[in-house]
């Protein structure tokens, strides 16, 4: 059974950890290097980016987090956790695991009331996706090695770059699997080409 | 293309749901806001004065001047909440005319309505609510609060009632999902809890929104407790900003929340924060002190 982890310290953790199962993969909660060495794909959830940060400086995870995407492992934002994966962000200096060749805008669409939910169509994913946003980023622009697989109006909500994927909404918060199910085809397809390359 | 919709269950509940293992702080300007966000806050609060400040100025505790909301909201990006007197519907709609986050329909300020809370369901931006026991959270769910936190006793610094109510909450949770179906009318009206609430929790296995700890968390050991007890995450009041380092007490509350399990870990997060809050013990309050009583 491929072993799925989900980032751990803050967030809708229990959310994509029922997805997981849901999709008859192994759940790993990561709070650790130690746990980040056990699993073979990982969920950046949503929750609070600039709290997220502040664990992974204290805990020393931002390299091995860094690592795991060189080393070609997939890798899944929803959120906060595109935020944490995005090259560069608007309005800061400076990025976090900055391995998706990206621009994302935290706060996009303004505050909490502005929050809403909509379907959308997602490239080779799904139709009719419920998706939820919550004071959710966008994605401003994308470099050419990104796929965009959804758009919102005028907006980039969601891309795909090799083993990297992001989008700005949250699939964890509907009983919708779809996108999850992707997420694990990248990573058992990230495992064989592994075997592969042996 | 289908519209957007905003203000759904799903929407208001989610974004709790992304507060979870986090720690929200009460701030009174915006440098203490910088602090909280700072430290690894996923939440402020922003209010006029901490809870155990509003014990000893004593008078009519009533909605912030929206000047303080405004300079809070434009020092962090991370969500800013309110609190609003319980029943008061125009200080609950200023409060989401400015853009505040969430609002705390809260015991902490004086009550407007001594009969009914706000029909919180009428309202696109979502509310947090206090409860001491299920009967009580489920009204207010019933009412639209799209989250709960134990009410404890604000101000105190004190854990033991925040305790008590996370504790009462869980087993009588505990309690619905285990009981058969024919039982439940009966466990309504003996709860003073809406049916269709229980039957949802019985179904769920669980509350339909996140339920926090607060009211009387004042050290890291203290929010990794309520961790522990099975709350969904921690508000902190007076605990930080009445500590005698709140940059160090902030930090390690966030920590201790996060790995509220790894007691070694706890021992270092721990260590050297200097003077914690100082604590009232509750059987010195006079019952019209008694904050946790105000909710109907």
């Amino acid at each position: 059974m491929v072993k799925i982890g989900v980032l751990a310290l803050q967030g809708a953790i229990r959310e994509h950890i029922h997805s997981i199962e849901a999709c008859e993969a192994k759940a790993i909660t990561v709070k650790s290097v130690e746990d980040l060495a056990l699993v073979e794909g990982l969920i950046l959830p949503g929750g609070e980016s600039t709290a997220m940060r502040k664990l992974i400086d204290r805990f020393e995870m931002l390299e091995p987090l860094r690592q795991f995407a060189l080393d070609g492992k997939p890798m899944f934002g929803t959120c906060a956790g595109l935020i944490l994966l995005a090259k560069e962000l608007v309005g800061y200096d400076y990025s976090h695991v900055g391995k998706l060749d990206a621009i994302v805008e935290r706060n996009s669409y303004g505050r909490q009331v502005d929050s809403f939910e909509i379907d959308l169509n997602i490239e080779g994913v799904a139709t009719d996706f419920p998706a939820v946003f919550i004071r959710a980023p966008q994605i401003v622009s994308v470099e050419e090695n990104v796929e965009i697989l959804a758009t919102h109006g005028d907006r980039i909500v969601m891309v795909k770059q090799g083993h990297l994927l992001g989008c700005s909404f949250h699939p964890e918060l509907t009983d919708d699997h779809r996108i999850m199910t992707y997420f694990i085809e990248m990573v058992k397809e990230s495992l064989a080409n592994e075997v592969h390359v042996k | 293309m289908t519209i957007n919709l905003t203000g759904t269950d799903r929407v208001k509940r989610g974004m709790a749901e992304m507060q979870k293992g986090g720690v929200i702080m009460d701030v009174i300007n915006a440098e203490q806001a910088r602090i909280a966000e700072a430290a690894g806050a996923v939440a402020v609060m922003a209010l006029e004065r901490v809870p155990s400040d509003i014990r000893a100025a004593g008078g009519v505790a009533r909605m912030a001047d929206p000047r303080i909301m405004e300079e809070v909201m434009g020092a962090v990006t991370i969500p800013v909440m309110a609190k609003a007197r319980i029943g008061h519907i125009t200080e609950a709609r200023i409060l989401e005319a400015m853009g505040v986050d969430y609002i705390d329909e809260s015991e902490v300020l004086t009550p407007a309505d001594e009969e009914y809370h706000l029909r919180k369901s009428e309202f696109t931006v979502p509310f947090v609510c206090g409860c001491k026991d299920l009967g009580e959270a489920a009204r207010r769910i019933g009412e639209g609060a799209s989250m709960l936190r134990t009410k404890g006793e604000p101000g105190t610094g004190n854990i033991v009632e925040a305790v008590r109510h996370l504790r009462k909450v869980n087993a009588q949770v505990r309690k619905i999902v285990h009981m058969s179906e024919d039982e439940l009318m009966t466990e309504a009206k003996i709860l003073g809890a809406p049916y269709d609430v229980l039957l949802q929790i019985k179904h769920a296995g669980k509350l339909p929104v996140v339920n926090f700890a607060a009211g009387g968390v004042a050290t890291p050991a203290d929010a990794a407790l309520m961790m522990e007890l099975g709350a969904d995450g921690v508000f902190v009041g007076s605990g930080i900003f009445k500590s005698e380092n709140p940059e160090k007490f902030a930090k390690a509350i966030v920590e201790a929340t996060t790995h509220f399990q790894d007691y070694k870990l706890l021992v270092e997060i721990s260590k050297d924060l200097g003077i914690p809050m100082k604590g009232i013990e509750i059987s010195r309050l006079s019952a019209g002190d008694r904050m946790q009583d105000r909710g109907w």
